[in-house]
């Protein structure tokens, strides 16, 4: 059974629709209202606050703390400069991905990592004759994603000064109403945003602080459907939806390598020796099998599709989960889409798939399943370019 | 006679509304040179954005979208040129005796806020919403084609009459009968048929007048109720949506497409009046004295302003000029616009919410609307009237600095022409202003100690201002008799003119006003169909 999260007795009376689900343990809000469409306008338009403590966090600090994480990490994380974060997966020794979550250098010799499942076993194996301290601070930190338009004003607003100084991908201490946080410039909504660290027991202080500043600038709470939308816009993947963790799976087809996954532009083959190296270096050579890609659902075919029936267009009101196949124009099927979403702010029906190699390229003409009462169709999919929405305000400084 | 056919530009467009917008980039994309010739100082018409109070962004005229075609913005590609739709679903009804009705796009939620008044009519709503889209449905198509034409001999027009015919029937009676009683019948007795209780029939009853110089209780209002339900922004999700950046953000966003396209548009560029030869449109001149010619004219004005101002009535033929002067503008709307220095609260309900980011409807009973409409109808503006009022601040910030807020407040009626005589509007303005204020203040106490600025437009002022023919917001009426190929007039319908190179893509034809756009692609199509660029 879900517990609740250090947030609770301020999500819970807001919550009136009583959706929740279960989130790494913790009972984590869908959406407050019965719909979540206003708090994903929030994170387009204002700024939407989110309840992200359910992610996995740990301290990884010592002498060998650098090493530790170059060697786990695809990306060179030994580089990383005190007060930034970088973005990055980590694999098996066969390359395949384990997971993916942020890294930031809160001091020369303290790193925390974000993860979306439990990783302190992972860290812990390679930690082995490091001098580094391994701490699981999932529970003792609570955190907040604060993402859109206005967020900046808001945490201006509420006392952080640092905040016009902190770039894209930077993080800084602050305090608010004298209680000490972490401010990170990161989030999954693809938007201009934040996260708020802080320890739990001034968890509902920080809510508070941050509803108060945020009044004028039209913050909402938020939940998770609201946040699902907003991350296929902005072209993320998800554990567990869009791949899986090589460490989770029995079918060995069903692993992704991080070129698969478009995490290629974090790999560099050239320095020294991480996880996984031979066995990415190896596919580079080879070429990889799969790639994810963006699809665009064509709306004038779907319109003709319902028309057929004598119907109005009409999709899901949320993002949806359930994969779909996706077929080349021969009708063979060559991959599948694993998200998809309207779009409310592009207009348009969107998809994040894995395709075969050889159907990757922008404007390849795809099919992509779809089903009218009972009756499974298939209408045109272009692959697009992702992130679908990537506003200049994101990394603006 | 290439002196005549040739010059720079294949069409000239006079007035940069959404609608001659829409058609020029459509002219474009076919590879026309197309010039845009704008009055104001911006582009927009009446679809406009104008920062009147330092900080804060008002739509001054048209303050939300609902049928601008999913096809437009797809061929136009809006998107990418800046245009975005908030959601606006909840519409309040505040109550005297306190109480308030919601509607939102929860149906439970809706069906208990019905239901303190009456749970029958609770249980009905929806039945009736699906009754309506599925009429709707139907109606639909017209709107994205020209209007049928029975007084066409074209055996293609025929068939199309004749297929259509065939819907019809294919419909059945129960169909037929709806749609007669929907164009005969007035909006409260077409609702009075459905439900009992007039908290819910007075707030539905005003979209069947709004725009009109009608009543609830007139006959034929039952007919504009349908446009409600025809509404739709995410291909067909949604009635009623927020231009982010207001109104005029649609404009810029089309214009935006259309420069891209190489459409050409100067504004603060007044065209006094058409440039004719030998009887026919041969381009403009300004009011600057200069002649630009170009193969087709194109009127983005009213009827009225088209041929009385733009031709003149001395190159008509007095057939015409009688048939357009009979063409009914009488605007009975204005708007109010506030600066407010924080958000007001409801009597009704205090609490700041979701349910204040809808329309806030006041309207509420069947006798006030009427009682409304009898100040109108002697010439004075409603002493209580209805207002459909808007906080669009609340879901697109950019609009208002933060923790401050604008106000959008359409009011109905206020007559264009005035027992005083429609000059007599400025003197009466500010009376109009208080009046209005005075009305919500019935529902929100504290709205006078919040106005930090007032913007009060009568009919007067859209004329003056945004040049709308008797302050009609629609270009003329959408009255049945004014619908379809009878707009503007039997027998021209087809955006083509009794004078020749003269076209008309405004409003005031097929199908009609609203941001929608219709008028403007489908004009240029029937252009392009005829080879008249």
């Amino acid at each position: 059974m879900p517990i609740p999260t250090p947030f609770h007795e301020r999500t819970q009376p807001l919550c009136i629709s009583y959706r929740w689900k279960d989130w790494a343990g913790y009972c984590a809000v869908c959406s407050f209202d019965t719909s979540h469409e206003r708090e994903y306008f929030a994170f387009r338009e204002s700024a939407g606050l989110l309840d992200a403590t359910p992610l996995y966090k740990y301290e990884v600090s010592g002498p060998d703390a650098a090493a530790l994480l170059g060697r786990m990490m695809v990306r060179d994380v030994t580089k990383l400069k005190v007060g930034r974060v970088a973005y990055s997966c980590w694999c098996d020794d066969d390359g395949k991905v384990i997971d993916d979550g942020t890294v930031s250098r809160l001091a020369a010799d303290h790193f925390r990592v974000t993860a979306a499942d439990p990783t302190l076993h992972w860290l812990q194996a390679l930690s082995r004759g490091l001098d580094v301290e391994l701490e699981d601070s999932s529970a003792r930190l609570a955190a907040l994603a604060l993402q859109g338009p206005t967020s900046r004003a808001i945490l201006r607003d509420a006392g952080i000064d640092e905040i016009d100084s902190l770039k894209f991908f930077g993080v800084t201490r602050g305090t608010i109403r004298g209680i000490p946080v972490w401010i990170s410039r990161t989030g999954y909504t693809g938007d201009l945003g934040y996260e708020v660290w802080v320890e739990r027991e001034a968890a509902v202080d920080v809510w508070d602080a941050l509803m108060a500043a945020g009044g004028r600038h039209g913050i909402e709470p938020a939940g998770l459907d609201a946040l699902d939308v907003a991350r296929i816009e902005a072209g993320f993947v998800l554990l567990g939806v869009d791949y899986f963790s090589s460490q989770k799976v029995v079918l060995e087809s069903r692993k992704s390598t991080p070129l698969e996954l478009g995490f290629g532009w974090m790999v560099d083959l050239e320095r020294g020796n991480f996880i996984g190296r031979d066995a990415i270096a190896a596919e580079q050579k080879r070429g990889s099998i799969w790639q994810l890609v963006g699809l665009e659902v064509s709306w004038v075919e779907l319109e003709q599709l319902y028309a057929s029936f004598n119907l109005p267009p009409s999709l899901p009101a949320t993002a949806r989960r359930d994969a779909l196949p996706v077929y080349d124009e021969a009708g063979h099927q060559v991959g599948q889409a694993t998200s998809h979403t309207w779009s409310p702010l592009l207009k348009k029906y969107l998809a994040l798939a894995s395709v075969r190699r050889g159907f990757e390229a922008k404007g390849t003409k795809l099919q992509i399943e779809h089903t009218v009462e009972y009756e499974r169709r298939k209408v045109t999919a272009t692959v697009a370019p992702i992130p679908f929405f990537d506003p200049e305000r994101k990394r603006k400084p | 006679m290439s002196d005549l056919r040739g010059g720079r530009y294949d069409a000239i467009v006079v007035g940069a509304g959404h609608n001659g917008l829409v058609c020029a980039a459509y002219l474009a994309k076919a590879g026309r040179k197309v010039l845009v010739l704008e009055r104001r100082h911006q582009v927009g018409g009446a679809t406009t954005t104008e920062e009147i109070h330092p900080g804060f962004k008002f739509s001054c005229c048209s303050y939300v979208v609902s049928l601008l075609r999913p096809w437009i913005i797809r061929d136009l590609e809006l998107p990418r040129h800046g245009y975005e739709v908030l959601p606006l679903e909840a519409t309040l009804t505040p109550f005297p005796d306190g109480r308030y009705l919601l509607r939102d796009s929860d149906p439970e939620r809706t069906r208990r806020s019905i239901a303190q008044f009456s749970p029958r009519d609770a249980e009905v709503y929806k039945r009736f919403g699906q009754q309506m889209a599925e009429l709707g449905r139907l109606i639909k198509p017209l709107i994205d084609q020209p209007a049928p034409d029975p007084l066409s001999r074209d055996p293609r027009e025929l068939l199309r009459i004749a297929r259509l015919g065939k819907q019809i029937r294919g419909e059945g009676d129960a169909w037929l009968f709806a749609n007669v009683k929907m164009m005969t019948m007035s909006a409260v007795d077409f609702l009075s048929e459905w439900f009992e209780c007039e908290q819910l029939i007075a707030p539905m009853a005003i979209s069947g007048i709004i725009g009109t110089f009608l009543g609830i209780r007139s006959p034929g209002t039952a007919y504009v109720l349908l446009h409600h339900y025809m509404g739709e922004i995410d291909g067909s999700f949604r009635a009623w949506g927020l231009p982010k950046g207001g109104t005029g953000a649609i404009a810029q966003a089309i214009a935006s497409s259309a420069r891209a396209l190489g459409v050409e548009i100067r504004t603060e560029a007044p065209v006094a009046h058409l440039l004719m030869q030998n009887g026919r449109a041969a381009g403009v001149v300004l009011a600057n004295g200069d002649e630009i010619r170009a193969r087709a004219v194109i009127s983005g004005l009213d009827p009225h302003r088209t041929f009385l101002h733009l031709v003149g009535e001395e190159h008509l033929d007095p057939e015409i000029a009688q048939q357009v002067r009979r063409f009914k503008m009488r605007g009975s709307s204005g708007k109010v616009n506030l600066a407010l220095d924080a958000l007001p609260e409801l009597t009704c309900r205090p609490d700041y919410g979701p349910h204040l980011q809808g329309g806030i409807t006041i309207a509420p009973s069947i006798d006030y609307l009427e009682r409304a409409y009898d100040d109108a109808k002697y010439g004075a503006f409603s002493r209580q009237p209805f207002m459909d009022v808007l906080i669009p601040s609340l879901t697109d910030p950019t609009v208002a600095p933060p923790g401050k807020h604008v106000m959008s407040i359409f009011v109905q009626y206020a007559p264009y022409h005035l027992k005083e005589g429609a000059a007599d509007w400025p003197n009466q303005r500010e009376a109009f202003g208080d009046a209005v204020i005075d009305t919500l203040s019935e529902y929100m106490p504290n709205l006078k100690s919040l106005i930090l600025h007032r913007q009060v437009l009568t009919p007067w002022d859209l004329e003056q201002i945004y040049g709308l023919t008797e302050g009609n917001i629609f270009h003329g009426e959408l009255s049945l008799e004014q619908l379809a190929f009878l707009r503007p007039m039997a027998g021209w319908s087809r955006y083509r003119t009794p004078v020749r190179n003269l076209w008309m893509c405004a409003s005031g034809t097929h199908p009609g006003g609203g941001i929608m756009g219709v008028p403007g692609a489908l004009c240029a199509q029937a252009m392009l169909g005829k080879r008249a660029v």
